[in-house]
């Protein structure tokens, strides 16, 4: 497959390209395009790929040095100054070392600053808890002004990266550290920031996912449907603010089964935000959030981690056996649920 | 260039009438900054009115000089310095911390006319002027970035990495200005976390350093003079000031760091105000 053909973006050779590799690659091409694209990080130009960028434009490269406080600080004096800047480095250091920076200097501000953030959830297993970041969900959705999606995989990664270039304001975008497998296989399923895409259809009970675990939550559909017979809808949310409240409330009307499914912990994040939505609408639904228990995550290789913490298509599975035998009013009548 | 005799004594003038307004303020606030106000104010005043490249009429022209004034703090300082420019009419500094005004203790750049940058968190300011004085020049522009940091402030780490980084890039775009007025809310500056060798510290994160009397206005155009005309990499003018300075009553008074003052007091201090300079 090709990287681009002409002004067409087609598909990038997923497989063989990480998850970040991809996001670098689709920067540089806009970088082509937008001469205000403006490359940072902070002495991690080579584990966030964005020094793709550096070796394409070197002019509009900065590296701060491990200083990520400075980094974001600097970015919103580079977005003040009219130009764009895409900022990334790990996801912990960004929502905790350089939180404040995020947040008074950046969305306080409201400018117009890209953030994409490496290394969410557990996906540098082996790193530790100093290298965990199960926190930058919800961090990241109560700051004002802020945009917050995580992709499902490097193509989404590509979408989000093209999307957020022309959202206003500022956005935080969540990915691995880039070796997670491939749920889609091209760019053109119409990604929309704000908007879930419906990756299985069903009408027993609705999986609400980001980030790694859509690619899972879809695996662990298809799968329930030829052993249990199970109507499995599988919603990537790969926007967590705004959240497409739509989706949402039209899975509780038409499953009213939801689990919640997220590489995070399990208070604050994605599935915090949709028990959000369904509690302010009055309307109940069977509800569960599947994530990390409160607690800082053991050591080891992302995909052991994921069976552990049961975010995989085993655990997805067992859960929705789970939720699926839990007795709920079936009936269509809504007024007596209020 | 030089200060003309004309110039100082427009300056001057302008420096007490500031240090009323900000009295006035601070009365009908219920409470102000008013020592770092006034330990600042003549830095405003002389960059504000001499140097600084600003457009009353459009406050976000592009080609402006930037003004960061780090120790947001000083707000009401600000606040008097940009109605007296002619952003907005002083009339509104009377609601002043009150409901819905467009002025809190920290000023926002959203709700300000004349103001660039919202700050208030310490150590937030030197980092943006670094980020917006590469701007600056990565697209050609010839305006120029302010940055005033408080000198309590510089016990933030985040004011050293933005420096190291200033020195990194070589911004002789940016200039930063210390308000040494020697005190935080605690006390002394030396006594709760000692800054000197003052002087030396810049100088070894790179920076070329100028140690002025901050309140005296033919220093400080020599040395934003030095300092403009600068080449290779960043400036620092060390002013020292007096915290309150003006206020006789409240001058090098740790206490005065937020104050608030009735009309008996406030009279007092515009009497004094009015003894500087003879």
């Amino acid at each position: 497959m090709s990287e681009t053909t002409g002004t067409t973006w087609t598909c990038y050779d997923a497989n063989t390209m990480t998850q970040a590799e991809i996001y670098g690659r689709v920067l540089c091409d806009i970088g082509a395009q937008r001469p205000d694209l403006i490359a940072m990080t902070a002495d991690l130009e080579k584990s966030t790929k964005i020094g793709l960028f550096k070796d394409k434009f070197p002019e509009r490269f900065v590296n701060v040095g491990i200083a990520e406080q400075n980094l974001f600080g600097v970015a919103a004096g580079v977005a003040k100054s009219g130009l764009l800047p895409v900022v990334s480095t790990m996801a912990v250091f960004t929502s905790m070392r350089a939180l404040e920076q995020v947040r008074t200097d950046i969305c306080y501000q409201n400018l117009n600053v890209k953030i994409i953030a490496t290394h969410a959830g557990m996906s540098f297993g082996a790193a530790g808890t100093t290298h965990h970041c199960t926190e930058d969900l919800a961090i990241m959705r109560s700051l004002a002004n802020m945009t917050v999606i995580a992709p499902a995989d490097g193509i989404e990664t590509a979408n989000a990266v093209r999307a957020a270039i022309e959202w206003p304001g500022p956005v935080y975008i969540r990915i691995g550290r880039g070796f997670e497998p491939v749920l889609y296989d091209t760019e053109e399923y119409g990604f929309q920031i704000g908007k879930a895409v419906e990756l299985h259809s069903g009408t027993d009970i609705t999986l609400i996912c980001c980030g790694i675990t859509a690619l899972q939550a879809l695996e662990a559909a298809k799968m329930l449907k030829e052993s249990d017979g199970l109507s499995v809808r599988v919603l990537n949310m790969h926007t967590i603010k705004p959240m497409d409240t739509e989706a949402v409330m039209k899975a509780v009307k038409e499953t009213r089964r939801i689990v919640t499914f997220e590489d995070h912990n399990v208070f604050g994040g994605l599935g915090t935000a949709v028990a959000d939505v369904i509690a302010a609408s009055g309307k109940g639904c069977a509800f569960e959030k599947v994530g990390i228990p409160d607690t800082y995550c053991v050591v080891g290789y992302p995909e052991d981690l994921y069976t552990h913490y049961k975010l995989d298509a085993n655990g997805i599975m067992d859960k929705v056996r789970e939720v699926m035998g839990k007795d709920f009013e079936e009936d269509e009548n809504w007024d007596d649920e209020v | 260039m030089p200060l003309t005799g004309k110039e100082l004594s427009a300056l001057q003038q302008r420096a007490k009438k500031l240090r009323k307004d900000i009295v006035d303020t601070t009365v009908w606030a219920g409470g102000a900054h008013i020592g770092g106000a006034n330990s600042i104010v003549d830095i405003l005043n002389i960059l504000y009115f001499k140097y600084a490249r600003v457009d009353t009429k459009n406050p976000q022209w592009a080609d402006r000089d930037r003004i960061i004034v780090s120790k947001g703090h000083a707000g009401v300082g600000v606040a008097a310095v940009l109605a007296e420019k002619g952003f907005y009419k002083k009339e509104l500094l009377k609601t002043f911390n009150h409901f819905m005004s467009p002025f809190g203790m920290h000023l926002d750049c959203h709700r300000v006319p004349g103001l660039d940058v919202s700050t208030g968190s310490l150590g937030h300011g030197l980092a943006q002027g670094v980020g917006l004085a590469w701007g600056a020049r990565f697209q050609g522009k010839d305006w120029k970035t302010f940055v005033i940091l408080g000198d309590g402030e510089c016990n933030e780490g985040s004011v050293w990495e933005a420096a190291m980084s200033a020195s990194q890039f070589k911004l002789d775009n940016l200039i930063t200005i210390v308000d040494r007025n020697g005190l935080m809310m605690d006390g002394t500056t030396e006594q709760v976390m000692g800054l000197e060798p003052f002087d030396k510290k810049w100088e070894a994160f790179g920076f070329k350093v100028r140690i002025i009397d901050g309140h005296d206005f033919t220093q400080l155009a020599d040395a934003l003079d030095f300092a403009l005309e600068n080449k290779g990499g960043p400036v620092v003018i060390i002013a020292n000031t007096v915290k309150g300075k003006g206020v006789d009553f409240i001058e090098n008074d740790v206490r005065w760091h937020y104050g608030s003052m009735d009309s008996a007091l406030a009279k007092k201090a515009m009497e004094s105000i009015d003894r500087m300079y003879e």
